[in-house]
C-alpha cells in the first residue's frame, strides 16, 4: 500500500503523485489529508484501489477507466463525470452533477447527494452506469437521463424531505430510477416518466446493487427490501419531440 | 481606473462566516478559505467585507473611496465635506507594493457624521449622497459606505487583495470574500465584489440575467448603476426592498427567487395569496439567471441560490459560527473540524442572524 500525503499539494502535483504510483505497480494508494483538490484520478485506466481522507475537490474520477476510489469524508460536485468504468464509494454525502454523462462503472453514496444526479447519464451494450444513493436526492434527479440505472434508497427515515427534489426525471428516455417507496407525484415529471411497481426482472437487477451497498455501508438487506420499490420509466424516446417542428 | 462598457457575467469562487456571537476574528481568517478556490476565480477581481471592523468610529459612516486621480480625489473630497462633519480622514492602509496588484487608484477612507436636517431620512440622505459621487464626480467611486464595517476590493487574485489590503490586521464578526472570473467585461477596480450601499455588501457567483429591467425598475427609485456589473443591481435590490420597503429577508428573497407558478398554487391558503402578491408587485425585481450569491448586514450573513440551483453553494455550522461557500472544502480549510455540513434548498435562503440582533 502506498501512501501519499496531500495536505496543502496542489491537483496537479497530487495527480501526478497518484498517477506514478500506480505506474509504478502500485494496486493499494491511500490520499491522507485531501482537502478540495479538483480531478483526483481523472483519467486514469487501471485497476487500482485509491482512499482518499478528506474531501476530494470538483469532479472526482472524470472520464476514469478502471480504478475503485472510496472517498471517506463527503464528496463535492461532479463526481464521475463521464466516468466509464470503475467504481466510486463515497461514505459521506455528494454533491450537484454526480454522475454526469456517466457511461459505465458504479457509485455509491451512504448519505444524500445534490441536484442533477444522474444527468445524461446513457448505456451501450453491456456499459450500463449504475448509481445507488442511501439518503435523499435534490432536484433533477435522472434528468435527460439516457440509460443505466438509478437508485434512490431514502434510508435515513428521520430526514423529512421528500426523497427527491422537483422535476425528477425531466427529459428522461432510457434507463430506470428505482425508489425506494414513492415519489410524491408533484416533483416526478410526469409528463416524461411513469412510476410503477417493480417486477421480478426489476427486483433482479436491483438485488446485486443493493447487496453490495449494504455490505458496504453495514444495513441490512431485509431493512432496505422492507418498504417496496417503486420505477420509473420513460413516457417517450423523444420526450421533447413536440417542441420541435415536424418533419415534412 | 480602466471603465468598460456595460455589465459583467461572471464564475467565481466565494466564502463567509458570521460569529453569531459577535466574536471578532482577523480578517486572515478566510483568506485560507478564498484561497483554496483560487483556481475558480482568474485574478481579475477580488474582495472582502468585513463587520464591525471599526468599533472606534461605530457611530460614524466610514466611506471607502477610489479615485483616478488627485483631481477626482479633491473633487469628492469638497463634497463630502460640505456634507458630512468629517471625522477622520486618511489613506486606506496596503502594502507599498504587491506583485500580484497594479494600477492603484487613489485609496482614502473618511469617518462622517451627516450634515442633514431634521426632516431628512438619514439613511436615504447618505445613499443620495454615495450615488452623487458614483454618478457625477469623475473617476471617484464610493465602495463602502457603512458603519463599522468596510469592503476591500481590487483588480488581482483575493488572497493578494487580503495582503495588499493588510486584512489580518482587522478584526471583524462576519467576514465576506470574493474571488472574480469576470466572463463578459473588463475587470476594473469597481467591478471587483463585494458590492455595497450603507451597510449591505453582495458577493456573489453568476449571472443576473435580468439586469435590464431590475436596473430600469431600480432607477424609478433613484438608484444609479454606475458600476458596471450586474451584481451591483442585487445590493440595490435588497436595500429597496428590506429597508425602505420593510420586507423580512425570508420575504425579500422570495420576491428576487420567486417561486416558479407551479409551486405558488400548490402553497397552502395564506401564504399563497401572499406569494402571488409579491410576485405581481415585484415582477421588476424578480433576479433571473444562474447565481449564488452572499448578503452581509450588520445584523448577520445571508447565502442565496437561484431557484434551480445554477451556481454552487454549502453551508455549515461550527458552534455559534455559520459559513457559506462554493465548495465545502474552502470552509473545511478555515475550519476542518464542523459541527454540520449541509447543502441548502435553492431559491430558499439560509439565514444567519447575531444572536443580539434586533429583527
Amino acid at each position: 500500500m502506498t501512501t501519499i500525503e496531500a495536505q496543502g499539494v496542489y491537483y496537479r502535483e497530487l495527480n501526478e503523485q497518484l498517477r506514478a504510483a500506480v505506474r509504478g505497480g502500485a494496486k493499494e494508494v491511500v490520499l491522507e489529508g485531501v482537502n478540495g483538490q479538483r480531478y483526483i484520478a481523472a483519467g486514469l485506466a487501471v485497476r487500482a484501489k485509491i482512499a482518499i481522507k478528506g474531501v476530494p475537490g470538483n469532479d472526482l474520477g472524470a472520464f476514469m477507466n478502471g480504478p475503485r476510489i472510496e472517498v471517506f469524508g463527503n464528496a463535492q460536485d461532479g463526481v464521475g463525470n463521464t466516468m466509464n468504468e470503475g467504481a466510486i464509494i463515497v461514505h459521506g454525502d455528494a454533491g450537484d452533477v454526480l454522475g454526469y454523462g456517466m457511461r459505465g462503472g458504479k457509485i455509491l453514496v451512504r448519505g444524500d447527494v445534490g441536484y442533477r444526479v444522474g444527468i445524461h447519464m446513457k448505456a451501450f451494450k453491456d456499459q450500463v452506469p449504475r448509481i445507488v444513493v442511501g439518503g435523499r436526492a435534490q432536484d433533477f434527479f435522472g434528468e435527460y437521463m439516457a440509460g443505466g440505472i438509478l437508485v434512490l434508497l431514502g434510508l435515513d427515515e428521520s430526514n423529512h424531505r421528500p426523497l427527491a427534489g422537483a422535476y425528477c426525471g425531466t427529459g428522461l428516455h432510457g434507463g430506470a430510477i428505482y425508489v425506494r417507496g414513492a415519489l410524491p407525484e408533484h416533483n416526478v415529471a410526469t409528463e416524461h416518466v411513469r412510476s410503477r411497481p417493480i417486477t421480478d426482472e426489476d427486483e433482479a437487477s436491483l438485488r446485486p446493487l443493493i447487496e453490495e451497498f449494504c455490505e458496504l455501508f453495514a444495513y441490512e438487506p431485509d431493512e432496505v427490501w422492507r418498504v417496496p420499490f417503486s420505477r420509473l420509466t420513460p413516457v417517450s424516446h423523444r420526450p421533447f419531440a413536440a417542441n420541435y417542428a415536424p418533419n415534412v | 481606473m480602466n471603465r468598460p462598457y456595460e455589465k459583467n457575467i461572471s464564475g467565481c469562487g466565494l466564502i463567509g462566516l458570521l460569529n453569531r456571537d459577535r466574536r471578532r476574528v482577523s480578517g486572515g481568517v478566510i483568506v485560507p478559505g478564498i484561497r483554496l478556490l483560487h483556481d475558480r476565480t482568474n485574478g481579475l477581481g477580488g474582495g472582502f467585507a468585513g463587520y464591525g471592523i471599526y468599533p472606534e468610529y461605530a457611530e460614524l459612516y466610514a466611506f471607502h473611496l477610489m479615485c483616478d486621480d488627485a483631481a477626482a480625489q479633491i473633487a469628492a473630497e469638497e463634497f463630502l465635506q460640505a456634507k458630512f462633519a468629517v471625522e477622520q480622514a486618511e489613506e486606506i492602509p496596503t502594502l507599498k507594493r504587491h506583485p500580484g496588484i497594479s494600477n492603484v487608484p487613489l485609496l482614502r477612507r473618511y469617518f462622517l457624521a451627516p450634515k442633514i436636517s431634521p426632516e431628512e431620512t438619514e439613511e436615504d440622505w447618505v445613499i443620495a449622497q454615495v450615488m452623487h459621487v458614483n454618478a457625477k464626480i469623475d473617476g471617484a467611486f464610493v465602495f463602502s459606505s457603512g458603519k463599522n464595517m468596510g469592503a476591500f476590493k481590487a483588480v488581482g487574485y483575493a488572497e493578494d487583495v487580503a495582503e495588499f489590503f493588510r486584512l489580518e490586521e482587522y478584526e471583524g464578526y462576519c467576514w465576506t470574500a470574493h474571488g472574480r472570473f469576470p466572463t463578459n467585461t473588463q475587470a476594473w477596480w469597481g467591478g471587483a465584489h463585494p458590492f455595497t450601499l450603507l451597510d449591505y455588501s453582495v458577493v456573489h457567483n453568476g449571472e443576473i440575467s435580468s439586469y435590464g429591467i431590475n436596473r430600469r425598475y431600480l432607477e424609478q427609485y433613484g438608484y444609479r448603476c454606475t458600476l458596471h456589473t450586474d451584481t451591483e443591481v442585487m445590493v440595490y435590490l435588497l436595500d429597496l426592498l428590506i429597508r425602505r420597503h420593510g420586507l423580512s429577508i425570508e420575504t425579500a428573497c422570495a420576491a428576487l427567487a420567486a417561486p416558479f407558478w407551479r409551486d405558488i398554487e400548490r402553497a397552502p391558503e395564506g401564504e399563497r395569496e401572499v406569494l402571488r402578491a409579491l410576485r405581481m408587485t415585484y415582477g421588476s425585481a424578480l433576479v433571473n439567471g444562474p447565481f449564488a450569491i452572499l448578503f452581509a448586514h450588520s445584523g448577520g450573513m445571508v447565502g442565496f441560490n437561484d431557484r434551480i440551483k445554477l451556481r454552487p453553494m454549502i453551508a455549515a455550522e461550527k458552534g455559534k459560527t455559520l459559513y457559506v461557500a462554493s465548495e465545502e472544502a474552502s470552509i473545511r480549510q478555515v475550519e476542518p473540524d464542523l459541527d454540520r455540513v449541509w447543502m441548502p434548498k435553492a431559491g430558499e435562503p439560509v439565514i444567519g442572524c447575531l444572536e443580539d440582533a434586533r429583527t
